[in-house]
């Protein structure tokens, strides 16, 4: 029938869905991690908790430390189970010493 | 309401001037400075980082919620980032208020509660080095 939609199998094969997140070190963290921001992607669905273990294969001492940072999603405090969604601004918070 | 982070000394006589309004009958002012020593061992200097744009946001909450807790008309609360000096004031907060039971309680919160959950940090600096200053029991949670 004319108008019809090609087959699915016609279709260029749909890239695996990923998404890009901004993390921020700060403080101690800065200093450990070498760098103040990076650019992480991950795949969909990731959680926070994804986000640490891939960025502990760079800095395994992150994994140590990540027992005492609190987490940051577009400035709102959450727990590491948390999700992730595509553009996100992770923020990884040590322990606080203002005052 | 004055909410502010400045790399600038703290203009403290403006806060007060702030929440000296007419309906008030008491004003409660606390000044954090800097101390010479970090139990014991001498400290030249302190560095404050922030997460600027979270920590400006979490420092109105902070007074948004004591202003309705108090029933307060008038908070003003100032942050140092950057380099201190012995003496200079890290962080500066004025509460006004008809009565000084609301202003000495309400003063009191908002510094306790800053030291909770403010995304900033302090860097203690020594003649031989320098480390942040990261308390556990300041871990901020998501609620």
């Amino acid at each position: 029938m004319a108008g019809t939609k090609p087959p699915p199998s016609a279709s260029p094969p749909v890239a695996p869905a990923a998404i890009s997140v901004r993390v921020l070190f700060f403080a101690s963290l800065a200093d450990l991690m070498g760098e103040r921001r990076r650019r992480l992607q991950l795949p969909a669905d990731s959680t926070i908790a994804d986000a640490l273990r891939d960025m502990a294969n760079d800095v395994p001492e992150l994994a140590v430390r990540a027992p005492h940072v609190s987490f940051a999603v577009n400035e709102a405090f959450v727990s590491a189970d948390a999700p992730l969604s595509d553009g996100d601004e992770l923020a990884l918070i040590p322990p606080v010493s203002g005052g | 309401m004055i909410v502010e982070l400045t790399s600038d000394p703290i203009d403290v006589p403006r806060l007060i001037a702030h929440v000296n309004q007419p309906s008030n009958g008491g004003i409660c002012t606390f000044l954090g400075v800097v101390r010479d020593n970090a139990e014991g061992r001498p400290v030249v200097k302190l560095g404050y980082e922030a997460y600027e744009s979270m920590a400006v946001a979490q420092m109105r909450t902070i007074v948004e919620e004591a202003m309705q807790r108090w029933d307060l008309d008038a908070v003003a609360l100032a942050h140092r980032t950057g380099e201190l000096q012995i003496g200079e004031a890290s962080v500066a907060i004025a509460v006004g208020a008809p009565h000084r039971a609301e202003a000495f309680e309400a003063c009191r919160y908002i510094i306790d509660t800053l030291k909770t959950r403010v995304p900033i940090w302090k860097k203690e600096f020594f003649r031989d080095g320098a480390v942040w200053v990261e308390p556990v029991s300041s871990q901020p949670s998501a609620q």
